[in-house]
């Protein structure tokens, strides 16, 4: 800003102050004014750019690769360059990119095409790769060097830029074209300042979440130890596609209105309604219209600020049904749990899919799963795994929705300890999935999902569905482990009852053995059969050790007792 | 009262056959015992004490229940052994014989003991018949009294109480065998030791020829039946002095008088139904302007149990009203509240006033 205050401090007559504070205002430049705050944008500190690189090269791949319908092979390798510099490079399989658009998709900010379609996608504003850019570019005044091949017909083409701070556009330093062994693709490479941990919140632990739910891409990572990891795909089937869907009525915003009432090529109010908007046929733009007290033939040119305003109003008092979620592919409850199940070795899975809602005028479909028992230490907050549109979030877990919703469920009906207002207690890994066509966050660098109160909703029903099906487990688990030591007591007590009765009757030793069994007949009479119910830690033929080799929890190899359940139980347990 | 050695042999066997024989015969085998609580009494001034009703509860061999059915018949087996060889043991020493019980020991003496009050209940007798003897002693006693007891050659002891100085006699454990020597108008009994070593120290004993007993609290069924058996047998009465709140009334005025709920089936000889209670009384926290301290919410809470539940209180119209009085009052006072007026006050104006007149006192 400019010094103000000086200025004003010593009076200068005949200049007017306005004037010269005007010298003095000027333009900022988007590509500046990121570079001042990239912790808006995830670059906080150099762990988390490193992973924040990592997270939005990978969600790009996944995105391109998922648009041209081709099942995601990702290679991810991170090189340690020594003195906190690392490079990171990250290839996929997918469409590849025309040659004229590589510079503005890596070198030019709010460049993008999912911004504009309200379509589920891992990326939305467009800021993501080329933010990297600028921040590798920034911390060691390296290009970033990009490969694409978008056929086997054509050649690759081969491009280091930068990203022009002061107009936000991208400088090409070189470009020619090269060989590349692959049919079609994208790689790109940058030189960035970071550092590299493992452990919550790591490179690791992204791309296994990554993995566990995205079951049809395989990753191939490199680690800077240059340890090599592979996530390899569990399915072939291609999550269906997700088709973008025009915004609903009860979504939109004045100014927004107001700009697609300008843009718009539609003659008049009425087919501006039906065709701009979803879910709007004729009768419910008529209803609008009236509603508004605007005529349906008015021309969307003539209208003002204040006839749009009423627009706005008739469409609130309108009813206008549900945006179709059609357009919102959900993992799905079996894939879900297939997921928990290589991740964790526990002794109860369980998932749900709520059906779609909305917010905003915006669809959305919640899914839960939780995993129970086993491995996972009992003493510690359930570990919570967050995901939107499919990308894991590991950052500000508590500014999340939600955290917030599984905070305010009751857990301790369901079977684990909580005190109020924290997260519940025990072994117990719970995974929420909230996707969108917009995922509202709670800033840019997308780490927190924005506290809606529909979607709070949402969760909370999710995740009291897969409470109640824990609760009844646990407490199944709990009367077999009731029942085990009632019969462990028959077995300890009963030479003690025939011994202290032989010496009170002087009975003698056979008449002692007779006593014995009489008296267990007696008291296993009205049990009933019982199943096995050891806990096999090796009976998840799913789990994957390697998978899940850099979960943070310690493996107590003898794992809690009781699991299954005994079906035909009865229920003489007094 | 007193079942002999034989006949509680044969008691425990004729049980230990039952269990036995429904065993044999596929049956879940039952203990039958009286269930020992204030629900189950009644009180008949006639008889003057609580008296226990029929009220059982079964406990059958289940799964859940073969634990403390084992421990049961275990410490039946050490209780025929102890009569058999007329030895007895306490509370305490139980609770560590069953460590040779393996699995079927007990981990903490409340256990045990909680097992022992079944049995006692169920061979409905008093505990000292079965061999078991509590730790606690039964009370001290000064005054105008000769106790004659018996040394271990069975030859007459005589125990003058007059002349232990400062100290005082201590009641043993079974004082079945005692007999009694002594010229006191009558028994005054006293919650504290405290209160109970001013009156030793002043000879208060002589001044009012009276014998002094301590109970220490809620007296042990050895001072009961000390007090019951004295009272009986040289015919004086028995005034009780106790602090003046609602445990000194109905934990140890009422168990001193007509007994306990958890031990009723023996409460006819452990209850001293010629007890008056002298004081602190309610009435007497006005009348002698004494230092208070609230209520605490326990003492709330008694009153409004006792009113509701007791069956002493519910027979009497003055108790009733006596703690009436001390709801509305919302406070208490301990006998040593009197030293407020001066150490001696109690001995010099207190228990002379109240002798005289026995208006005052509570049935």
């Amino acid at each position: 800003m400019p010094d103000a205050q000086a200025t004003l401090t010593e009076p200068v007559p005949k200049k007017i102050i306005a004037n010269e504070l005007a010298k003095s205002q000027k333009d900022i430049g988007v590509a500046e004014f990121f570079s001042r705050n990239r912790h808006l944008l995830g670059f906080d500190n150099k762990r988390k750019s490193l992973m924040t690189t990592i997270k939005e090269a990978v969600d790009n791949a996944l995105d391109a690769c998922e648009e041209a319908s081709v099942l995601p092979e990702i290679h991810v390798e991170i090189i340690d360059m020594t003195n906190e510099r690392f490079r990171v490079i990250v290839e996929d399989n997918g469409p590849g990119i025309v040659k004229k658009q590589l510079g503005k998709i890596f070198g030019k900010l709010l460049y993008g095409s999912k911004f504009h379609k309200l379509q589920m996608n891992r990326g939305q504003q467009g800021i993501g790769i080329s933010a990297c850019v600028l921040y590798a570019q920034l911390t060691t005044g390296r290009p970033a060097k990009i490969t694409s091949k978008i056929d086997k017909s054509e050649p690759a083409n081969y491009v280091e830029l930068t990203l022009d701070t002061k107009t936000n556009n991208p400088i090409i330093i070189k470009e020619y074209v090269v060989e590349w062994n692959k049919e079609h693709g994208t790689k790109i490479e940058l030189d960035l300042e970071g550092s590299y941990q493992k452990g919550v919140q790591s490179i690791d632990q992204y791309l296994k979440q990554t993995a566990i739910v995205n079951p049809h891409v395989t990753i191939i990572y490199t680690n800077p130890k240059a340890e090599q990891i592979i996530f390899p795909r569990a399915t072939e089937v291609m999550p269906k596609k997700a088709e973008p869907i025009k915004q609903h009525p009860y979504g939109v915003e004045l100014g927004i209105l107001i700009e697609m009432l300008q843009r718009t090529e539609y003659r008049t109010l009425q087919q501006f309604l039906i065709q701009e908007f979803s879910r709007v046929g004729n009768n419910t733009a008529k209803d609008i219209c009236e509603n508004a007290r605007l005529l349906p033939q008015t021309k969307p040119d003539d209208m003002t600020r204040e006839m749009a305003e009423k627009l706005m109003e008739g469409i609130k008092k309108t009813k206008i049904i549900s945006p179709p979620s059609d357009c919102i592919e959900p993992i799905g409850e079996e894939l879900l749990e297939k997921g928990m199940r290589k991740e964790i070795n526990a002794e109860f899975y369980c998932a749900t899919a709520r059906p779609a809602s909305v917010y905003r005028g915006f669809p959305f479909i919640v899914e839960a799963a939780l995993a129970y028992g086993g491995d996972q230490p009992a003493e510690e907050p359930v570990t919570l795994l967050r995901f939107a549109n499919r990308v894991p979030l590991l950052f500000q877990q508590g500014a999340c929705a939600a955290t917030k919703s599984i905070i305010s469920t009751a857990w301790k009906s369901y079977g684990l300890q909580q005190s109020s207002g924290s997260v519940p207690i025990g072994p117990c890994s719970v995974l929420v999935h909230i996707a969108s066509v917009w995922v509202p966050f709670t800033s840019e660098s997308k780490e927190a999902i924005a506290h809606y109160p529909e979607i709070i909703k949402e969760i909370k029903l999710a995740l009291q569905e897969c409470g109640r099906k824990l609760g009844s487990y646990i407490s199944k688990k709990k009367r077999v482990g009731d029942e085990l030591k009632k019969r462990g007591y028959i077995e300890k007590y009963i030479p003690h009852v025939s011994e202290a009765l032989k010496e009170l009757l002087q009975l003698k030793d056979e008449e002692k053995a007779k006593l014995e069994v009489e008296l267990k007949e007696l008291l296993e009479k009205t049990r009933g059969k019982l199943e096995d119910v050891e806990f096999d830690p090796t009976k998840n033929e799913e789990f994957d050790e390697n998978f899940a080799v850099n979960n943070k929890k310690k493996k107590s190899k003898n794992a809690e007792d009781g699991e299954e359940t005994a079906d035909n139980q009865e229920d003489d347990l007094d | 009262m007193v079942l002999i050695m034989k006949d509680v042999v044969k008691e425990i066997k004729t049980i230990a056959r039952d269990v036995n024989d429904s065993i044999m015969k596929k049956k879940s085998p039952q203990l039958d015992m009286p269930i020992r609580s204030l629900q189950n009494v009644v009180y008949d001034p006639k008889k003057g004490y609580f008296e226990m009703q029929e009220k059982t509860k079964v406990r059958t061999l289940t799964a859940s229940t073969v634990k403390t059915f084992a421990q049961t018949l275990l410490m039946m087996n050490e209780s025929k052994k102890l009569v058999e060889t007329d030895d007895i043991a306490t509370k305490r020493e139980v609770y560590y014989i069953s460590k040779n019980w393996g699995d079927a020991m007990f981990h903490e003496q409340s256990e045990s003991d909680t097992v022992m009050d079944d049995f006692e209940a169920l061979m409905r007798v008093n505990r000292e018949q079965i061999g078991f003897i509590p730790e606690e002693k039964g009370g001290d006693v000064a005054g105008e009294l000769v106790v004659i007891d018996k040394d271990d050659t069975g030859k007459e002891l005589r125990i003058d109480c007059t002349k232990f100085g400062s100290g005082a006699y201590s009641v043993p454990t079974s004082v079945e065998h005692l007999k009694f020597q002594t010229k006191a108008k009558f028994i005054l009994a006293i919650e504290t030791a405290g209160m109970f070593q001013r009156l030793v120290k002043h000879n208060y004993w002589k001044t009012a020829n009276c014998i002094l007993i301590s109970m220490g609290g809620v007296p042990t069924r050895a001072c009961r039946r000390f007090i019951r058996r004295l009272a009986d047998d040289i015919k004086i009465p028995v005034y009780v002095f106790t602090d003046g709140d609602p445990y000194g009334y109905f934990s140890i005025y009422r168990t001193l008088k007509v007994g306990s709920g958890n031990a009723a089936h023996i409460n006819e000889f452990f209850c001293v139904p010629q007890a008056k209670f002298l004081g602190v009384t309610p009435q007497d926290i006005v009348d002698y302007k004494l230092p208070t301290h609230p209520l605490k919410d326990v003492d709330i809470k008694k009153i409004r149990d006792v009113i509701k539940n007791d069956p002493f209180c519910k027979y009497s119209k003055e108790w009733q009203k006596a703690l009436e009085q001390m709801a509305k009052m919302g406070r208490r006072a301990e006998q040593q509240a009197l030293a407020a007026w001066g150490l001696n006050y109690v001995i010099t104006k207190y228990l002379p006033d109240k002798l005289a007149n026995q208006k005052t006192f509570l049935p």
